[in-house]
């Protein structure tokens, strides 16, 4: 049946309306979980909100387990879906690169949109960035032409690679969660207790 | 008394995990639906394609980066991943008036540091972001979240080397949030 659009099922005339309703979604969430607020953001580097954490973690085990899931009462063919490719060197480079960003900047792309609506100066300076950033690869990019094609493992997901199965990763990471909620909340109570000078 | 007042100054976000939840069933949904997941500055890299193509549309063909964006019958900007961050704009645009968070505009910082630096900071910061987030094939939504949902490797990855650097640099801007 899954995934609608690439079956046929939903013509892909709606293509842009239901980009445009799921990217609502995804703002509102954004937004109302506070990604709004750079330093709640930020606070999962300093221990004094976890709330990036608890978030990210949970979406990413809800969607693991509800792909496997859909595949599982075949409702979802997986050999339909996009798979992101890997290119092993550059993308470490550009995880370290987005690190570095992240603590300078506060925002990533996604949720410095959520900020700018609601009014947040920080994040439209965030944006002008992210649009010279970009600018600028593109202008520079013959120069790491090759860096940029290379490790190139192809379309594969975390069992090509290993052999095991998606179920047990899906397990594995749902077990790192939950310990990962319970360590943060005891490390978030400790540094908020000894950081007076704010209010959180 | 006094928790009570300090607690109803407190912006009222929703729980956490009911919003990690939302937003895994809304990757689940968008995978579902689309065959692809969730994203961000993709639509960031159709707007730079689009003013180089108006400003220098010669050298905007001849790159061989951009013009894998290029096509005759449509514009850059007439892509999935640009409608999707409009509605980003939007959904956030909603939930700020429903909660009531949206103000005049105004800079959110540390009170280590003046307004001019956070915003100096941001501009830096997201250009970092947007140069790793090309090498990364995709920033937090589309690399990180999107794609270790769907158990791709390039996913764990990028999201291992955004949250292991930011820890290991975190230290050294501090004065920056806390």
């Amino acid at each position: 049946m899954g995934p609608l659009i690439p079956n046929g099922i939903i013509s892909g005339n709606w293509d842009f309306v239901i980009a445009i309703l799921l990217g609502i979604a995804f703002g509102f969430i954004l937004e109302a979980s506070g990604f709004s607020s750079s330093r709640n953001i930020t606070g999962v580097f300093y221990g004094y909100n976890f709330v990036v954490l608890r978030v990210f973690f949970t979406a990413v085990i809800v969607a693991m387990v509800g792909v496997l899931y859909f595949d599982y009462f075949g409702w979802l063919d997986l050999s339909k879906i996009f798979i992101l490719p890997t290119f092993l060197t550059p993308m470490i480079l550009g995880g370290v690169i987005m690190g570095v960003g992240f603590i300078l900047g506060g925002f990533c792309p996604g949720t410095s949109f959520a900020a700018i609506a609601i009014g947040k100066l920080d994040a439209v300076f965030f944006t002008i960035g992210l649009y010279g950033g970009i600018y600028l690869f593109s202008i520079a990019f013959p120069l790491f032409a090759n860096f940029y094609d290379s490790g190139n493992l192809g379309n594969v997901t975390l069992t090509d690679i290993t052999g095991i199965s998606t179920s047990w990763f899906a397990m594995g990471f749902t077990v790192i969660a939950l310990a990962a909620f319970w360590g943060t909340s005891i490390i978030e109570k400790r540094v908020r207790k000894n950081i007076t000078e704010y209010k959180f | 008394m006094n928790n009570q007042h300090s607690i109803s100054n407190e912006p009222k976000y929703i729980n956490p995990y009911l919003g990690g939840v939302l937003l895994g069933l809304l990757v689940l949904i968008t995978v579902f639906i689309t065959g692809r997941g969730l994203g961000a500055s993709g639509a960031i890299k159709s707007s730079v394609v689009t003013t180089a193509q108006i400003i220098t549309p010669e050298k905007a063909s001849a790159n061989n980066y951009m013009n894998k964006l290029i096509s005759d019958d449509h514009s850059p900007m007439y892509t999935w991943l640009v409608f999707e961050s409009l509605g980003i704009f939007l959904g956030g645009l909603l939930s700020g008036v429903i909660f009531g968070r949206v103000k005049k505009f105004r800079v959110e910082h540390s009170p280590k540091i003046t307004s001019k630096t956070r915003l100096i900071f941001a501009l830096i910061g997201g250009a970092l972001f947007g140069i790793g987030s090309q090498f990364g094939r995709g920033c937090t939504s589309g690399a990180a979240l999107s794609g270790t949902a769907t158990f791709a490797l390039g996913g764990v990855i990028v999201m291992f080397s955004i949250f292991g650097t930011g820890y290991a640099v975190a230290y050294l801007f501090r004065k920056l949030w806390i």
